[in-house]
């Protein structure tokens, strides 16, 4: 017993080291799944009031280019309101409800140099932020919401090698999935997309109808450049985004208020 | 004296957090340089000093750093490390000096203090991004980080350092 006790004093250090790491690795791979890690991200109260105090300050020396994008995008929906009278509408209004809802955010911290990108934003349950959602700006999408606290959320990025998203050629409308391969920050890869597709440097990629979280023809990039995978027959498409991801400042969360009902049709086929 | 003393530090670690999560790690120098200068705490912590406080103290800095950047906890496991490698590190630098009573950094020469820093940061940044990254197919990544990100974190490092520094000529 006098040995044992002796032994645990003569290396208290190193135990308390390797009990330090065994918490820290339980951290980090309990964060992997990232649901779970309900107290171990930037949404909790602490830090988020901290970055909600830093935007604060920082935003105010932004805020001539954010005018200027927000002019641009007024302009483009001016344009469009305006010429909407021109359009010929239909006799029948279909849907009085519309099934998409959109919330305004600002993000807190942006993140994109890591392999899995994080951003926050200051926006959560109390304004009727969920999971699931999907995040768009004014020149292209983010991402999909991963957590919420009721002040702020936790965004899974398009820059995460986790994250998967349904997209399309505008023109052809065949679809595949969005990914990315960590290497660029502004470039994501397309994949799936069959051989037999004529493709062009230049045509623009969009988010496809396949899922209920973002609407379709949300623009997201072009083709950058594109090789075709001897393997399986399909092309590896570079898309260089219209968001330049390392300026991001406001975003549009979306509601789709048809989404559980979706879910539920589907689930019940299964 | 502690007391004062004991403020310093904990001033130290709130400023030191605080300018890692707000100011550096938003730099983005050339696209994917951040460096990380809390990294400083660890050098400028008592040479004689408990081991298992530091530790703790190490734990907690890690993980503040680690609740602000979304970064599971890798920098924690990296901070636990090279709190628990320091005393090698300053003997491997410091040489015989080192196991003297009244040993100082500010003894030392400036190779010394430098080798010492420079260490400290190739360590944490080895473990920091060999966790982050966290596949071997891409050691040339990693690698590449290490070193770059290394040579800016240890410059700021140096630069902080001579700022703040406490001894009078």
């Amino acid at each position: 017993m006098q040995q044992i006790i002796n032994f645990l004093l003569k290396n208290k250090n190193g135990l308390l080291y390797v009990f330090l790491l065994i918490i820290a690795l339980g951290f980090t791979v309990q964060s992997n799944s990232y649901h779970q890690s309900k107290l171990f991200n930037s949404t909790n109260w602490f830090s988020g009031n901290i970055y909600q105090t830093s935007a604060n300050i920082s935003n105010y020396f932004t805020l001539e280019d954010e005018n200027k994008t927000l002019l641009e995008e007024n302009k483009r929906l001016r344009h469009l309101l305006f010429n909407k009278s021109l359009i010929p509408k239909d006799s029948i209004v279909i849907d009085t409800t519309l099934p998409y809802k959109v919330i305004s955010a600002n993000i807190l911290k942006n993140s994109y140099l890591l392999s899995k990108n994080y951003p926050t934003i200051n926006a959560g349950e109390k304004q009727g932020v969920a999971q699931d959602m999907g995040v768009i700006t004014s020149n292209g999408i983010l991402g999909i919401i991963e957590h919420t606290s009721s002040n702020f959320a936790i965004i899974q990025s398009i820059l995460n090698t986790k994250s998967t998203i349904n997209a399309k050629l505008k023109n052809s409308n065949y679809f595949g999935s969005l990914i990315w391969n960590t290497k660029d920050f502004n470039t994501v890869q397309l994949t799936d997309i069959p051989r037999l597709v004529k493709l062009k440097i230049g045509d623009t990629v969009v988010t496809g109808a396949m899922s209920s979280i973002f609407p379709e023809n949300i623009p997201i990039g072009t083709i950058k450049d594109y090789k075709l995978n001897p393997s399986d027959n399909s092309y590896h498409i570079n898309i260089s985004l219209f968001q330049d991801m390392s300026n991001v400042k406001n975003v549009y969360i979306i509601k789709n208020k048809n989404k559980q009902e979706i879910n539920e049709l589907e689930k019940s086929i299964e | 004296m502690i007391n004062s003393k004991l403020i310093i530090y904990i001033i130290r670690f709130f400023f030191l957090a605080l300018a890692q999560v707000l100011v550096f790690n938003n730099i983005n120098f050339l696209g994917f340089i951040n460096p990380m200068v809390y990294i400083l705490f660890f050098y400028w912590y008592p040479v004689k000093e408990n081991k298992a406080i530091l530790l703790i103290i190490s734990f907690l800095l890690g993980i503040t750093i680690d609740l602000f950047s979304d970064t599971m906890a890798i920098h924690t496991v990296a901070c636990i490390t090279i709190a628990y490698m320091r005393s090698g590190i300053m003997r491997f630098c410091f040489g015989i000096n080192y196991d003297f009573q009244n040993f100082k950094l500010s003894t030392t020469t400036i190779l010394q203090q430098i080798t010492f820093l420079a260490l400290l940061i190739l360590f944490h940044h080895l473990i920091f991004f060999f966790l982050e990254i966290f596949s071997f197919s891409n050691l040339l990544l990693i690698l590449k980080k290490v070193f770059i990100i290394g040579f800016a974190s240890l410059l700021l490092c140096l630069l902080i350092k001579s700022l703040f520094s406490t001894q009078k000529k």
